[in-house]
């Protein structure tokens, strides 16, 4: 059923958020926030090193400190033989992770963990970490990309041979794949066009910058029975994670998902969990711990940098005929950057004819790399709408014009395989077009630039169960850890479907044990297909309540009629019955059949893409070098906003995101591999004074593989800021910025190198 | 494992004793905005905190002739509702204005700000471009001395274990003198000065530069006062052959480091663009064209 051309009176509405006054009030429980008595304080020994083989590593005066309970090292984990297993946006291989939860045998990056301590104070679990003597031997490092891939780089992995290439390289190398994505013939392509732009450009990794640091608390049970107490993005990711690190049953651990204080992708993996319930197996005292700021910059995930160039060739009437694109991306110490959507996301938002996309995912001596919002699209998009920036210029035509003329429309087939269905790109591009902020004057001195963004979002597995309450209130439950207001979301589509108001409807995130499999929160999946699951399961209950009303009545089901939270008798011939709500037929459950719930679990297909179309203002100061954003707005096709605010917090959130990774976010190494900058202060991630007011418009062309037409909308909104404020300063500078971040001290450079 | 004495005394006399009989490091304490977060990072482990807050003038303004007194602890917040001080010295407020965020200012202090010793520290070089006086007191008793005597080095001053500072002292104003303060910074706050930048001026009748100090951030060591800048203002209108050779004199002056906020080159380019800028805004203040806050 689909409620696509309904009059709907609760999806579209902007209710309070239900999850609201616990946060405002300090009252929410994150990760750190719990606590039990007689817990340990684990912490974490990392290494000062970027690359060094561990020669030994001695633990004993750790363990002879008093108040130290449990000292681990790799030694404590199962050595996990190389297998791969595939979890949604990324493949995730195990061997790796355990690796990266606590190093076997070399240390890859500045801040890889080497061993673990539990002692009853936080105090005595540092003073223990000062107390373990580890001998290294440094290796030489490596940063960059480019530099991991030149021959005589320092390597990473004696095992590792690039694969997609054929034959099989003879030599291992930090080229850990080469991914290839072909449409047409590009070389037919460019000897067809008349004007040719390239452009190579460079981006830095950077922190998905979310505010609460990873945090757990384990207990190991005497019988074997584990508890874990965590926000993540998925709880069964970390029941499932941290099994198969320890060789353990998922039966056995239960997690209970804490509300999570930020994720975007950077915890869809785990660091802390096996290493917590380890040290409570080896003390058999619960564990807690917590990373700080420090730890979370320097041991867990930013997203790539990458070196990307972008050719294009099009006709002198605008008509692009060739795109080609070569990326190359830090995966961090472990093979697996989102070198793929990368490949995927450049040119997927035009209908060109000959598209040539190649890919390399490569290691160096960096934190591996976890998921951030739209994982390697922007990186990918930035370079691409640069390039479609600058082909416009020199084709003298109006930059959306271009986008216009070659944008992807539903048919148009990818580069990568599917065919654009149900998509709402045109009616983006109108929406911009028609928007005043596309229309007013650029204002002297000001610049203005645009760019546009394609995410494909993904479905997937999501379970859900909904309870009438005696009262005939409602609960609803799902597996689906709530990172962007998804229980107002989820209990909103649950009200609308028995037609009651949304404040007798409460949704809650059930942990491992009470509700069925469910995949993480990625990929813009949750209102999509955890709605999906929600909704049939407030059918089927529906279809419950018609029948109690209907045995109440004594008439067929198929006479009974629900609407706006009662049942009817449809139509006269059915029966002059007053109408039966849902608190009375609630009341008398027990005795018309026994409990009223129903409960669905979903592989939701058909997540509808997204598009985005930014519209940015930039005033530079040319002495400085300073870039002022002046006006933003953010253009998006969001197929039905269900909670229209937390749309748009999504947008502006996505857009903010951008601006840092634009203007101001960077790793900074020093020599030694080691990052100088582990902190907010000099981690510059944008302030609220940095950002105009973010204009969100929420398009909305339905998809139709959802009841309400949904579709995901967290990702696409970081993807086109930083194309859009390349396109804008150049367009006030007359510019070209190719390296991110844009800061000060580089525009500053550039222009003086301009003259 | 580890303990930690904290006294907040009442009087000079007793915070002097305090610290002078420390055995180990002893820290005096008054905003707490540097102090706290450095223990906390383990930058050093005091063993006796003395807070200043409690002694009789430590917090708060007061008026001498024109001349103003300011508690070496007052919090930031309370030295910018100052009507008095905001008119006379709009560059020291405005500098103090800029540390941190609404909650820092309600403890951020001058004596900490320039004791930190930190040479981006916001207010010091509006505090050396004003000639402030650092009034000091310790087992010896009192002295007062130039602010700029006393940050020697990064995170070190001249201040004997035993002293500390009680308050400063802004000198009356002639006619037609004002001051201001710019940095830059990447983001718009809470961020660290790359480059900061204090100039005080009077003016004659005509426009003409009698006096002026000038002082530059975070492109050296300790905060510098830069008497071939004042030089080059005094005798001049602000003209632009006079802002040329201000500009070429605070690069000059700017011996800048490569780090993480910034290369050596930008901040000697910098130095030149915010001298330029602040002698600007202290001359129209000076001359009555502008008032008010400018950032
Ligand atoms: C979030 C945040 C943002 C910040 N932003 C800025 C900024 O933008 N610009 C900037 O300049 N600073 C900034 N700071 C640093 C800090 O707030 C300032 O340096 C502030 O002025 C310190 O004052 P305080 O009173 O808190 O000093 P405290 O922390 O109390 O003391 C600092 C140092 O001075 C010593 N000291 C304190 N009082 C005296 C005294 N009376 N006599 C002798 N020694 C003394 C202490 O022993 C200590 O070594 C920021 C700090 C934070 C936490």
């Amino acid at each position: 059923m689909n409620y696509l051309s309904g009059d709907l009176k609760v999806v579209g509405t902007r209710p309070i958020r239900p999850d609201g006054v616990e946060k405002v009030t300090g009252r929410a429980l994150y990760s750190a926030d719990t606590r039990v008595g007689g817990m340990l304080w684990g912490k974490i020994l990392r290494s000062p090193h970027a690359h060094a083989r561990i020669v030994s590593i001695d633990t004993s005066k750790a363990e002879a400190l008093k108040g130290v309970q449990a000292v681990v090292t790799s030694k404590d984990f199962p050595e996990i033989t190389s297998e791969v297993a595939f979890v949604g946006e990324g493949p995730m291989n195990f061997r790796d992770l355990s690796d990266n939860v606590m190093a076997r045998n070399k240390a890859l990056y500045e801040g890889h963990a080497i061993a673990a301590v539990a002692a009853t104070t936080a105090e005595i679990a540092d003073a223990a970490l000062a107390l373990i003597d580890v001998q290294y031997e440094v290796l030489p490092h490596v940063i960059d990309v480019d530099e991991a891939m030149q021959p005589g780089a320092p390597v990473l992995h004696a095992d590792m041979f690039t694969a997609g290439v054929n034959p099989k390289p003879a030599t291992a190398s930090n080229i850990a794949k080469v991914v290839t994505f072909k449409k047409g013939d590009i070389d037919a392509g460019f000897a067809e066009a008349e004007v040719i732009v390239e452009g190579s450009y460079t981006t830095k990794p950077v922190h998905q910058g979310y505010i609460e640091p990873h945090a757990c608390l384990a207990t190991y049970n005497p019988d074997g029975q584990i508890s874990i107490h965590a926000s993540s993005q998925g709880h069964f990711m970390v029941r499932a994670y941290t099994a198969k690190l320890l060789g353990l049953d998922m039966a056995d651990i239960r997690v209970n998902p804490a509300e999570i204080g930020g994720g975007f992708g950077g915890k869809t993996l785990i660091y802390l969990e096996p290493v917590a319930v380890a040290l409570s197996r080896k003390s058999g005292k619960s564990v807690k711990m917590q990373m700080t700021r420090e730890e979370v910059f320097r041991g867990s995930g930013p997203t790539s940098g990458a070196s990307v160039t972008v050719k294009l060739g099009a006709k002198k009437d605008g008509t692009i005929v060739a795109a080609q694109q070569v990326l190359k991306f830090q995966a961090g110490a472990y093979a697996g950057s989102p070198i793929g959507p990368g490949c995927m996301c450049g040119f997927a938002m035009y209908d060109i004819p000959h598209i040539d996309v190649l890919g390399y995912d490569v290691v160096s001596n960096r934190p591996k790399v976890a998921a951030y919002r739209a994982p390697g699209a922007p990186i990918s998009s930035f370079a691409v709408e640069c390039a479609v920036d600058d082909l416009a210029a020199k084709l003298g035509m109006d930059p959306l014009t271009l986008r216009e003329k070659n944008h992807a429309v539903n048919g148009t087939k990818t580069h990568y395989g599917p065919t654009h269905t149900n998509i709402g790109f045109t009616e983006v591009l109108q929406a911009t077009r028609a928007h005043p902020h596309w229309k007013a004057p650029i204002a002297e001195g000001h610049g203005r630039g645009l760019a546009v963004g394609f995410w494909f979002n993904i479905g997937g597995e999501s379970s859900a169960t909904v309870h009438i309450n005696e009262d005939g209130t409602v609960m609803v439950a799902t597996g689906s850890p709530d990172i962007g207001g998804s229980r107002a979301s989820m209990g909103m589509m649950a009200a609308e479907v028995l037609g009651v108001p949304v404040s007798k409807v409460k949704a809650i995130v059930a942990d491992t044990a009470s509700i069925g499999f469910t995949f993480l929160t990625g990929g813009s999946r949750v209102t999509f297909a955890t709605g999906m699951a929600v909704t049939q399961a407030t059918e089927k209950v529906v279809e419950q309540l018609k029948a109690r009303a209907a045995q109440t009545w004594d008439i067929p089901v198929e006479a009974v009629e629900w609407k706006d939270g009662q049942a009817f008798p449809a139509g006269t011939n059915a029966g002059a019955f007053p109408p039966l709500d849902l608190a009375a037929i609630a009341l008398k459950q027990g005795r018309t059949g026994g409990p009223i719930n129903a409960e669905v679990s979903v592989n939701a297909q058909g997540a509808g893409a997204g598009f985005g179309a930014h519209i940015c203002d930039v005033k530079v100061d040319k002495e400085t070098g300073h870039v002022e954003i002046i006006r933003y707005t953010a253009i998006q096709d969001v197929g039905k906003a269900i909670h229209p605010s937390y749309v748009e917090g999504q947008i502006q959130g996505g857009a903010a995101q951008g601006i840092g990774w634009a203007l101001s976010e960077e790793y900074i190494y020093n020599d030694k591999g080691q990052m100088e900058n582990p902190g907010f202060l000099d981690y510059r991630c944008p302030v609220a004074s940095d950002l105009p007011m973010i204009e969100a418009v929420l398009v909305e062309v339905p998809n139709p593989r959802h009841p309400f037409g949904a579709r995901g909308v967290g990702e696409v909104p970081i993807i086109p800021p930083m194309a859009a404020i390349s396109n804008a300063i150049k367009s006030a500078i007359g510019i070209r910025m190719e390296h991110l971040p844009m800061s000060p001290p580089k525009i500053r450079a550039a222009i003086d190198a301009a003259g | 494992m580890t303990s930690l004495s904290y006294a907040a005394p009442t009087s000079v006399d007793a915070a002097v004793k305090l610290l002078a009989g420390a055995s180990g490091l002893a820290k005096v304490l008054s905003g707490g905005t540097d102090l706290l977060i450095q223990m906390r990072a383990g930058r050093f482990k005091p063993e006796l905190i003395v807070d200043t807050k409690k002694i009789p003038g430590v917090i708060g303004i007061r008026e001498e002739n024109g001349a103003f007194v300011v508690g070496g602890g007052t919090p930031g917040a309370v030295v910018e509702a100052h009507a008095g001080m905001t008119k006379a010295w709009p560059g020291v407020v405005e500098a103090l204005d800029l540390i941190g965020s609404t909650q820092v200012q309600g403890r951020c202090s001058l004596a900490g700000n320039l004791c930190n010793a930190s040479p981006a520290a916001d207010s010091v070089p509006a505090l050396y471009a004003a000639g402030a006086i650092a009034v000091v007191v310790g087992s010896n008793g009192r002295r007062e001395v130039p602010v700029e005597s006393i940050p020697t080095g990064p995170g070190r001053t001249s201040l004997a274990k035993d002293e500390f500072i009680l308050e400063f002292k802004f000198p009356a104003r002639p006619a037609r003198s004002s001051d201001a303060y710019l940095r830059f910074i990447p983001r718009t706050e809470m961020d660290i000065a790359v480059v900061g930048c204090g100039i005080s001026v009077t003016l004659d009748a005509n426009g003409v530069c009698t006096a002026a100090r000038c002082s530059l951030g975070a492109v050296a060591p300790t905060v510098l006062l830069v008497k071939e800048m004042a030089d080059v203002l005094i005798g001049h209108k602000l003209d632009a052959d006079t802002l040329a050779k201000l500009d070429a004199a605070a690069q000059a002056a700017a011996k800048p480091i490569s780090d993480k906020r910034g290369t050596a080159e930008y901040r000697k380019k910098i130095s030149g663009v915010l001298a330029r800028r602040v002698a600007q805004i202290a001359f129209d203040r000076a001359s009555g064209k502008a008032t008010g806050k400018t950032h």
